[in-house]
C-alpha cells in the first residue's frame, strides 16, 4: 500500500503517523508539503494530527484551504482513501469532505488520556479487521473534539451507519454528540476520527489495538 | 559623541534596577553619561536574571564535569553523551514572575523559552517536564493561577508537539504572591552536530530569524529581578505573548538550516532579547558586534532603539551565518514563512554598536557587558541547625488507616491527574512511562535505548535545613532514576529563592548550594545547566527556598524499565534501606499534626544513597524485581498505597520493628525503596542485599483488594483511590474567587 501524509505548518503528529504506516504496512509513506498542488500516486492519503496554522481562526479552517487540498478532494472523488486523524478530522470537516464540525471540548480543557472505542461499523475499508461491536483502547489528545452537526445530518449519519467509532463505557472525553469518535463519508473512502490509533501500535504504547485500523486499509486497498 | 535626548536622572537609573554603585561603574567604564539606549542595555545585561551577579560565586563551587559531559553550564543548555554518537541536551528555567502576573502567557512562554534553548543547540525536543509551586489552596488567587499556568504549559507544549511527561505540583502559603513555574526540556542531537553561541570570524553577517519584534516584554528580565508589591498587576505589559505555532515553524526551519551547514553560531532571543543574544555571541567569541536596527523586522511602527533592544518578543533567533550559504539559508526560512534579515555584522574591536536611522545609539565595550558583568559576594548568615524531633514527641493518630486516606487526599499528596491530562504526554509515540511514576521514561528512536527524567525538591526540608534539603533534592532525583532502572547521568538546577540582599536568604542559597554540591560529588552526578531566580518575594516575605533539580538517566534497554505498580498477587514486598521513623518535617507532622516548627528534616547519608541506588539498579537490570518505588513524601505506607493503587492489587504488611506504628508508617527516612519480587527469589535476594551491605526487610506480600497494615483496619483500594483522585478536580471545580 502506497500512502502519503500531508504536512501542514503546525502539524505535529506527522512523524508518529509516518512511523506507524511504515511499521505496519512495510512501505515508507511519502510526506507531502501542503503547498504542493498535486499528490503522488498513492492508495491512501492521511491528514495527521497537530495544530495546523496554530488552530488560529478555527481548528482546521486555514489548512482546509491549503493548495494541496484541491487535489485531495479530487483524488477522493476517484476513490482514493483519505483518513484524517484529530486535526486531520477537523480539516476534513472544514474542507467539506465530511459533514459536521469539531467544537471546543465541553469542559473547555485539552484532554490527553486513554478512552474506549466501540467499532460501530466494521464493514468499512478502515475497520474490516475489527469485529462489529468490538471495544478497544485508544488515546485521545485534543482541545476541540466535540463533534456536532444538525439533527438531519445526524439522523442521516446514524441511518446510513456512517458512525464508525463511538466512545464506549462512559469514556466520551469531550461531549461529542451521540458519543461520536469517528465518521465516514457516504462513498466509504473518507474517514475522520479524533483518537490516535497511530499511538497505539506497539507494546511500548501499552496496547496494539490501533494496528487493526492500518491492517484493514492494507487489506482493503492492496 | 552620541547625543543624549533624554536626561539620565537618579530616578531613571533606579527605575532600571541599577544601584548607585552600579551606575558609577558604568560611568567609570565608558567615561561619559550613557544614552537612554545604553542605560537600557546595561540594565538588561546587569540585572540579576541575566548576570547571576549574586549567585555566580557559589555556582562555581558546583561540580560540572564528568566523563559524559560534553558541555556544562554557560551555553543555552547542558550536553551529555548517551553513547552511539548521540547526546541529550537539557536545561530547566524559571518563568516565575511573569506567570504570577499573567498565568497563561507567563507559563506558555516559559515552556517556549526552554524549548528554544534546547533546539538552538541543534536538538529536537523529546521531553518536557515542569515543577510548579502555588500558594495555599485557600488563597483567593491560587485557583486562578493554577488553572492559567496549567493551561499555558499545555497550550504551548501540546501545540509545539513535545510530550510533557512529568514534574511536580505543590502548594504552600509562601508562594501566595510568587508562584514558581520551572520548565524543563530535553532534546536529542548527534554529538557531532551540536551548535553553540560563540561567534567566529570577523565581518560575518548577523542574521535575525523568526517572528517579528514588538513592544511586548520590554524590561521583562528587570521585572524578574525585583520583588513584587501591591502594584504587581500594573506590570502585566511586561509579560511576553507566546505563539507555539511560530515556535514549531522555527524549530523545523532551524533544524533544516543547520543541516545545510550554514550556521556558524546561534543564540535564541530569550530574556533581554536582542541585547542579550547579540552580546553573548560577541563576548564569547571575543568579537565586536554592530547592529543596524532599521533592518530588524518589526510588527509595530515607530519603535525606538531602546524598545527594540529591550523587547522580549518570543520565537526569535540570532545567527552568524556562512556568507556563502546565505541564499540557501534564506530559502529555508521563506519556506516556513518566517522572517529572515541580515541586521548586522561581527567586528574585531570588541565594541557593541547600535545604529538607528543612521545614528549611533549605543557604543559600549562588549566584554564588560557580558562575561565581565559585576559580581557580588553578598553577606550571608547560615540557617541555624534545627533540632531533631523524636517520634515519641509526636502524637500518634487514633487510626493509622484513616490517616493514610487523609494523607493521600492532601493538596500536596493527591493525584495530579487533573494537571497532566491537560498535557499531551503521548505525542511522538515514545512514552514508555508517563506522568505519575517515579521517573518518566522515553524511548530513543526505535530503541532499545531509553532516557529517564525526573524533577524533585522538598522546599520544607530546605527551609528547615538548607544543606540537608539541598542534598535531599539531588538524592531524590537519584533514587527516582534508579527506581526505573536508569543510570543517573547529570542534573540541571533551577534555584528559586527570595531577596539575596537579606543575609538570611543568602544563607539559604549558600546552604542549598553546598548540599547540592556535596550530593553531586558523592554521586558523580554533575550539574550541566541551570538557572537562578531570586527576589521571589512579595511585600518583603520570601518563598520557601526551592532549588528544583531536574535529572536525566540512561537505560540501555527499554525492556528493563520497572514501574511502581504491583504486578501480581503473592509477591514478596521488601523495603531496602533503614527505616528509623524520622518524623521531623514529614507530611504527617506538617499536615496531620499541624506542626510547622523548625525541626530537622530527615538526614541524608550520601554513601548509603549511592550503594542502595546502585544495588537497586543492578537488580532491575538482572530482571530480579517486578515493581520498584522510592520512598519520599508521606513515608513508607504512602509508597505502598501508591504501588497498590497503580497496580490494582492490594497488600498485607507488618511493621516488624521496635518503632511506633505512625513513625514506621509516615516517617520520611531517606535512602529507601520498596521492591517486589516473586516469593521464590526472596532468599537469594536477601543474600545479595546483605553482600552489598544494603539493609533489606521483608514486610509483607501483595494480594487482595485491600491494603492491610497489621494492627490497623484494612482499607479498600477503592477508598484509597477515591480519596487520592478526588482532591484536585474537586478543588478546581470551585468558584474562581478572583472573578467572583
Amino acid at each position: 500500500m502506497k500512502s502519503a501524509v500531508i504536512v501542514f505548518p503546525g502539524s505535529n503528529r506527522e512523524r508518529d503517523m509516518l512511523n506507524a504506516l511504515e511499521k505496519i504496512t512495510g512501505t515508507k509513506p511519502i510526506a507531502v508539503w501542503h503547498a504542493e498542488t498535486e499528490l503522488p500516486k498513492v492508495d491512501l492519503v492521511v491528514l495527521p494530527g497537530g495544530f495546523s496554522y496554530g488552530d488560529y481562526l478555527r481548528t482546521g479552517a486555514i489548512a482546509a484551504r491549503a493548495p494541496i487540498m484541491t487535489d485531495v478532494k479530487k483524488k477522493s472523488e476517484t476513490g482514493v482513501h483519505v483518513m484524517g486523524v484529530c486535526n486531520g478530522f477537523q480539516i476534513l470537516c472544514e474542507a467539506g469532505l465530511l459533514p459536521g464540525i469539531l467544537m471546543r471540548n465541553n469542559h473547555l480543557k485539552f484532554v490527553c488520556r486513554q478512552v474506549k472505542l466501540e467499532v460501530t461499523n466494521a464493514n468499512t475499508a478502515f475497520t474490516r479487521k475489527y469485529s462489529q461491536g468490538e471495544v478497544w483502547r485508544c488515546p485521545v489528545a485534543h482541545g476541540d473534539g466535540n463533534y456536532f452537526t444538525d439533527a438531519d445530518t445526524l439522523a442521516r449519519l446514524e441511518g446510513e451507519n456512517r458512525v464508525v467509532f463511538r466512545y464506549a463505557e462512559g469514556t466520551n472525553p469531550n461531549g461529542s454528540l451521540n458519543d461520536i469518535a469517528g465518521i465516514i463519508n457516504a462513498k466509504g473512502n473518507v474517514m475522520g476520527l479524533m483518537p490516535h490509533p497511530e499511538n497505539e501500535i506497539e507494546a511500548l504504547n501499552g496496547g496494539t489495538e490501533g494496528r487493526a485500523l492500518f491492517e484493514s486499509l492494507l487489506e482493503a486497498v492492496a | 559623541m552620541i547625543p543624549n535626548d533624554i536626561e539620565i536622572t537618579p530616578k531613571l537609573i533606579a527605575e532600571h534596577g541599577l544601584k548607585p554603585d552600579e551606575y558609577q561603574r558604568i560611568l567609570d567604564l565608558i567615561g561619559r553619561t550613557p544614552t537612554i539606549t545604553e542605560l537600557g542595555i546595561f540594565s538588561a545585561m546587569w540585572n540579576e536574571h541575566c548576570s547571576y551577579k549574586s549567585s555566580k560565586k557559589w555556582l562555581r563551587t558546583l561540580p560540572t564535569t564528568g566523563p559524559r559531559v560534553i558541555c556544562g553550564p554557560g551555553e543555552n543548555a547542558g550536553v551529555v553523551d548517551i553513547d552511539d554518537g548521540q547526546a541529550i541536551i537539557f536545561k530547566m528555567e524559571s518563568h516565575n514572575h511573569p506567570s504570577y502576573i499573567e498565568p497563561y502567557q507567563g507559563a506558555a512562554t516559559g515552556v517556549g523559552g526552554i524549548l528554544r534553548d534546547v533546539f538552538t543547540m541543534g536538538a529536537r525536543p523529546i521531553a518536557a517536564l515542569n515543577a510548579l509551586r502555588f500558594g495555599a489552596p485557600e488563597h483567593p488567587r491560587t485557583r486562578h493561577v493554577v488553572s492559567g499556568v496549567v493551561a499555558g504549559v499545555g497550550g504551548y507544549g501540546n501545540s509545539f508537539g513535545v510530550p510533557t511527561i512529568g514534574g511536580e505540583v505543590n502548594f504552600d502559603e509562601s508562594y501566595n504572591g510568587n508562584c514558581l513555574v520551572n520548565a524543563f526540556a530535553a532534546g536529542l542531537a548527534d554529538t557531532d552536530k551540536i551548535f553553540y553561541s560563540e561567534a567566529k570570524g570577523v565581518g560575518l553577517p548577523i542574521v535575525y530569524l523568526g517572528s517579528k519584534t514588538g513592544r511586548d516584554g520590554i524590561h521583562g528580565a528587570t521585572m524578574a529581578s525585583a520583588e513584587f508589591d501591591q502594584d504587581t498587576e500594573e506590570k502585566r505589559p511586561t509579560v511576553q505573548i507566546g505563539d507555539p505555532f511560530s515556535e514549531k515553524l522555527l524549530l523545523e526551519a532551524c533544524l533544516e538550516l543547520m543541516a545545510t551547514g550554514a550556521v556558524i553560531a546561534i543564540q535564541d532571543m530569550g530574556a533581554a532579547g536582542l541585547t542579550c543574544s547579540a552580546v553573548e555571541m560577541g563576548a564569547k567569541g571575543d568579537l565586536g558586534v554592530e547592529l543596524n536596527l532599521d533592518m530588524v523586522p518589526c510588527r509595530e511602527t515607530g519603535m525606538t532603539a531602546y524598545e527594540m533592544m529591550l523587547s522580549e518578543s518570543q520565537e526569535r533567533m540570532l545567527m552568524v551565518l556562512d556568507p556563502a550559504k546565505e541564499a540557501e539559508a534564506q530559502a529555508v526560512f521563506r519556506k516556513w514563512h518566517l522572517d529572515f534579515a541580515v541586521i548586522g555584522k561581527t567586528t574585531d574591536d570588541l565594541r557593541f554598536r547600535i545604529f538607528r536611522h543612521g545614528e549611533l545609539m549605543a557604543d559600549l565595550p562588549i566584554k564588560e557587558l557580558g562575561d565581565q558583568a559585576p559580581e557580588y559576594d553578598r553577606p550571608w548568615t547560615a540557617t541555624p541547625k534545627p533540632a531533631f524531633l523524636d517520634a515519641s514527641d509526636v502524637a500518634a493518630p487514633n487510626d493509622i488507616s484513616a490517616t493514610l486516606v487523609k494523607i493521600l487526599g492532601l493538596p500536596d499528596m493527591a493525584s495530579r491527574r487533573w494537571v497532566w491530562e491537560q498535557y499531551d504526554h503521548l505525542i511522538q509515540g515514545n512514552t514508555a512511562i508517563g506522568p505519575g511514576g517515579d521517573a518518566a521514561v522515553i524511548r530513543i528512536g526505535d530503541g532499545p535505548k531509553a532516557l529517564a527524567f525526573t524533577l524533585d525538591v522538598s522546599p520544607r526540608y530546605c527551609f528547615a535545613d538548607p544543606e540537608e534539603g539541598g542534598k535531599q533534592a539531588v538524592v531524590e532525583c537519584w533514587r527516582n532514576l534508579n527506581a526505573v532502572g536508569a543510570e543517573p547521568l547529570a542534573i540541571t538546577d533551577n534555584l528559586n529563592f527570595g531577596n539575596p540582599e537579606k543575609p538570611e536568604i543568602m544563607g539559604q542559597f549558600v546552604g542549598c548550594i553546598q548540599g547540592i554540591g556535596a550530593a553531586c560529588r558523592a554521586l558523580d552526578f554533575p550539574v550541566v545547566s541551570g538557572n537562578v531566580s531570586l527576589y521571589n518575594e512579595t511585600n518583603g516575605k520570601g518563598i520557601l527556598p526551592t532549588p528544583a533539580i531536574g535529572a536525566v538517566g540512561l537505560l540501555p534497554d527499554i525492556s528493563l524499565r520497572t514501574t511502581v505498580a504491583f504486578k501480581a498477587t503473592g509477591e514478596a514486598i521488601i523495603v531496602l534501606g533503614e527505616t528509623k521513623g524520622h518524623l521531623g518535617q514529614s507530611i504527617y507532622v506538617r499536615d496531620i499534626v499541624g506542626r510547622r516548627n523548625a525541626d530537622a528534616p530527615p538526614p541524608v547519608d550520601l554513601a548509603a544513597e549511592r550503594h542502595n541506588g546502585e544495588f537497586v539498579r543492578a537488580e532491575i537490570r538482572s530482571r530480579a524485581l517486578t515493581a520498584v518505588h522510592d520512598v519520599s513524601d508521606g513515608g513508607l505506607l504512602v509508597a505502598l498505597a501508591e504501588m497498590a493503587m497503580a497496580g490494582g492489587i492490594g497488600a498485607s504488611v507488618e511493621a516488624d520493628t521496635g518503632l511506633s506504628l505512625h513513625a514506621w508508617a509516615f516517617g520520611e527516612d531517606q535512602g529507601r525503596y520498596v521492591v517486589t519480587l516473586p516469593s521464590a527469589g526472596v532468599d537469594a535476594f536477601i543474600d545479595r542485599a546483605a553482600e552489598a551491605n544494603v539493609p533489606a526487610y521483608v514486610i509483607g506480600e501483595t494480594g487482595g483488594t485491600e491494603l492491610t497494615l497489621k494492627g490497623s483496619a484494612p482499607i479498600s483500594l477503592a477508598s484509597l483511590k477515591s480519596a487520592h483522585e478526588a482532591w484536585f478536580p474537586t478543588y478546581m471545580a470551585g468558584p474562581d474567587l478572583l472573578d467572583a
